[in-house]
């Protein structure tokens, strides 16, 4: 009984180590956020690139302020988010190299279709949150220190007010789609971006609509860069950079403009420089 | 009915079957690692005594309730690149995942391993003595006669192990295609609001389940039987 548990002891460290040696192709590992993965903007622009390259890009998709804490920990090569002072921060304090601009879409506030604030006609969103929180909200936010989150944390400021801890502010903890279900739910208002809310207010059954946008506050940049390898030695920074590098070159900017979800909208528009 | 294979359709069968046979590769990994070491350590706990005896089975049964979130960012500290086994690479792999399983795992099955050990009429180890049977043979004598026990024992630690989402969610990181399983799929489609895509996977998780607690139900009861024999002779 005893050798026999050793044996299969033994069978399973041989596999575990030939399933690691089978999985040490070109793999690049990118730290993303919830929203490039669930729009399926990933899914359509990676294989492209695979192709091209033979490059096989996994993605692990959380929150802007985790992908960025990942990537600083060394457990991914490149980071694909949407928090531009957070990343220039990063990328001064030394943990990233190579940030560029790759594309953006906008955030939008929605609201309650009889909209109790009367925020519809307005063009400023700090304007328009002075009036939510003068009305009591209730507001539901993100509360996850993810991009629309640090987003609408910034628009509060320029407002002047603190929501933290007022009872018409609630912290939904969780990812932009079940927020804005949340919102729904509580007649809310919230802050989401374009594409989430595109995606999903027919699918979700939403009884909300956008009463503010195109303020150019609530432009949302998503930006990539390269781990430093000077940080982590042990990063694939040469295959990050082709990453990068194809991501602003003319032929992946095309393929991101060419991305479009199920009913045909385009999700994001490229911009690098 | 139609309804479920309309859902189905929705899902690519290739990645469907990687994602099932991840899920299983995973979890039946990580119980088998946890029982071969879970079986040894409940037989000591329950046959032999020594100081501190009583500790470690009250920290096993602790360890029953471990959150695994908490063991998953326990484990992703350990792993990560910046963490004290950075160098090993294991973040983001199946192998890291299997680890997560086994810790979930032992606790489970050690404990109730150790009381269906526990639980042997005396009378197995006292015949055993009679017939002139040797320290090792009695404990195996008594060990399979607990069978019954440590296959449930088992099967629980397979429960756990096929439910669990916490732990590999963050040590694994839900890659596609490489530590995507069923449940960081059904999180990830909730996400997405698909829901109903979420609930096929579930009654695909729970069939698999179904289908592996069937083959240790067979296993328990030639268990039975093979206690049966055992009294006879005895």
């Amino acid at each position: 009984m005893m050798t026999k548990m050793v044996l299969i002891l033994a069978l399973i460290g041989a596999l575990l180590i030939v399933a690691n040696v089978a999985a040490a192709e070109t793999r690049l590992r990118c730290a993303s956020t919830t929203s490039t993965e669930n729009s399926g903007l990933f899914k359509y622009l990676l294989p492209i690139f695979e192709k091209k390259t033979g490059i096989h890009v996994d993605v692990v998709a959380v929150g802007t302020g985790a992908a960025i804490e990942i990537g600083k920990r060394g457990d991914a090569d490149v980071v694909f988010v949407h928090a531009k002072e957070q990343e220039l921060k990063a990328v001064e304090e030394g943990y990233f190299v190579n940030r560029h601009d790759v594309m953006y879409n906008d955030f939008v506030i929605i609201g309650p279709a009889s909209d109790p604030a009367k925020i519809s006609g307005m063009k400023s969103a700090p304007e328009a949150f002075g009036k939510i929180a003068a009305a009591g909200g209730p507001f539901v936010s993100r509360g996850d220190k993810s991009g629309t989150n640090t987003k609408e944390l910034a628009i509060w400021k320029a407002a002047g007010i603190d929501p933290k801890g007022q009872k018409w502010y609630l912290e939904a903890g969780q990812g932009m789609e079940k927020t804005q279900r949340v919102a729904n739910e509580k007649k809310a208002y919230t802050l989401t971006d374009r594409g989430t809310w595109l995606a999903t207010k027919d699918k979700d059954k939403l009884e909300m609509v956008i009463v503010l946008e195109k303020d150019p506050v609530l432009f949302n940049q998503y930006g990539v860069m390269a781990v430093n390898p000077e940080k982590h030695k042990q990063v694939k920074y040469h295959e990050a950079m082709q990453f990068v590098d194809w991501l602003i070159s003319p032929e992946g900017q095309q393929a991101i403009a060419g991305f479009k979800d199920a009913r045909g909208n385009q999700l994001f528009i490229p911009n690098a420089k | 009915m139609t309804e479920f294979f309309l859902f189905l359709s929705q899902i690519n069968p290739g990645e469907l079957w990687g994602i099932v046979w991840l899920s299983l590769w995973v979890s039946g990994a990580g119980l088998l690692l946890a029982t071969a070491l879970a079986l040894p350590l409940a037989a000591l706990l329950a046959l032999k005594r020594f100081p501190g005896r009583d500790a470690v089975v009250n920290i096993l049964h602790t360890f029953m309730g471990l959150p695994p979130v908490v063991l998953g960012l326990l484990l992703y500290l350990l792993l990560s690149r910046a963490g004290p086994l950075g160098v090993l690479g294991l973040l983001y792999t199946p192998t890291a995942m299997i680890l997560a399983q086994t810790i979930l795992a032992l606790p489970i099955v050690a404990a109730l391993a150790h009381s269906a050990i526990v639980n042997v009429d005396p009378v197995v180890r006292q015949a055993a003595v009679t017939l002139g049977a040797t320290a090792r043979q009695q404990a195996f004598t008594v060990i399979r006669e607990a069978r019954y026990g440590i296959v449930s024992g088992i099967m629980a630690g397979f429960g756990r192990a096929n439910a669990e989402l916490g732990a590999v969610l963050i040590v694994g990181g839900n890659i596609a295609g490489y530590t995507r399983v069923m449940t960081t799929s059904i999180a990830l489609e909730t996400d997405k609001g698909n829901f109903e895509l979420g609930i096929v996977l579930g009654l695909i998780l729970l069939a698999l389940s179904l289908l592996v607690n069937l083959a240790l139900r067979r296993l328990q009861k030639r268990g039975q039987s093979a206690g049966a024999e055992l009294s006879s002779w005895a």
